[in-house]
């Protein structure tokens, strides 16, 4: 009876997948749904504190509004470059691929920078967790603002970090470490990136033990999985950046 | 039985141009423009503007997921079972709304 039961060692023995790709790419689309409820339940958060409060702080200047659209065509474009990427991939120009996986990288760096200087900007008006100075009895905003575009941030960031174990392997591991140290010793001790900064440590650490534990070239399909959670962190800035910030702008 | 287990997934076997990418980044730059536009003239109230920029990121989301996450490219049952989940999922999440607008309309009692 055992004889009949299904041969695990040849090729192509079990059923074909229910959805005609394969089990990595499945698993990443079923991330990005949980992901995707995380956020959809932040914004739907923010958006009902938006809806039941009338005078809703609205700091976001020109200067605001306009890094904001900068930073949105900053990931657009790291889109672009992402989706040419796997193109590149998939025709197997492995040169092409890190080029712009690169690019990618870059554009996604920028909007990470781009929005650490608004957040200090923010910080140094008075804005905190549970109070900012233009609406004394609306304290939700900074805890609000924090948390979706923190959380936001903290997806970048990783995305990045993807993108660089993707691209480049181990090479990758002293960049990330340089960028942590320099990162560390040139934010002031006061700046609340001074503490953030260690995220990029622990994701130093947690892309040691990937490489370490299975260490290949990343092929065609790594990097068509790493370029569906990166457009992922696109989309959701998509909703994030009309809900935050175009809805409480500041119209002189 | 082999063959067909062993059959490239339909994303693989599509032929791609990078045309319509370009075109895709295009439409989702003059959208955000109209965004920034429309909120930077107020050209609506505050409740009618987040409807509006919400309809707008869905377009631009609908289409990132069909042209950039390749969904449009995937089999019938997988764009499906991902898109209907994650519609009917979000989509309860509107009751909060109801007491979002009780509250605007009514105060807090």
């Amino acid at each position: 009876m055992a004889d009949v039961a299904v041969q695990h060692s040849v090729a192509g023995a079990y059923e074909p997948s229910l959805f005609g790709t394969y089990s990595k790419k499945i698993g990443m689309w079923l991330f990005l749904l949980s992901d995707s409820l995380t956020f959809g339940a932040l914004l739907f958060a923010y958006s009902y504190g938006r809806i039941s409060t009338p005078n809703w702080p609205t700091p976001f200047g020109k200067a605001s509004i306009v890094n904001a659209t900068i930073m949105t065509v900053c990931l657009l474009s790291s889109s672009l470059t992402m989706v040419l990427g796997v193109l590149a991939s998939k025709k197997g120009d492995h040169k092409a691929t890190v080029r712009w996986l690169l690019a990618t990288m870059f554009f996604g760096a920028l909007f990470v920078v781009l929005h650490a200087k608004e957040w200090n900007g923010l910080i140094h008006e008075g804005l905190r967790p549970f109070s900012n100075p233009w609406a004394k009895n609306v304290p939700q905003f900074g805890g609000t603002f924090f948390t979706l575009t923190g959380m936001h941030m903290l997806h970048v960031t990783i995305g990045v970090c993807y993108l660089g174990v993707v691209a480049l392997r181990k090479k990758w591991l002293p960049i990330l470490l340089g960028i942590w140290l320099l990162g560390w010793l040139l934010t002031p001790a006061t700046n609340v990136f001074h503490l953030g900064i260690h995220v990029l440590l622990l994701v130093a650490v947690v892309s040691a033990v990937i490489l370490v534990l299975k260490p290949k070239v990343y092929d065609a399909h790594d990097v068509e999985i790493a370029g569906l959670y990166w457009h992922f962190v696109d989309l959701v800035w998509m909703f994030i950046f009309p809900l935050v910030y175009l809805m409480s702008t500041k119209v002189v | 039985m082999h063959d067909v287990a062993l059959k490239p997934p339909v994303a693989a076997v599509h032929e791609e141009s990078r045309t319509p990418y370009y075109f895709v980044w295009v439409a989702l730059l003059v959208l955000t423009g109209i965004e920034v536009v429309l909120t930077y003239n107020q050209v609506f109230a505050p409740v009618r503007m987040l409807e509006v920029l919400m309809g707008l990121s869905v377009i631009k989301s609908a289409m990132i997921i069909a042209y950039f996450m390749h969904l449009k490219f995937e089999i019938a049952s997988m764009k499906w079972v991902l898109m209907v989940s994650l519609v009917v999922c979000l989509t309860l999440m509107f009751v909060f709304f109801a007491d979002a607008f009780r509250i605007i309309h009514l105060g807090v009692r």
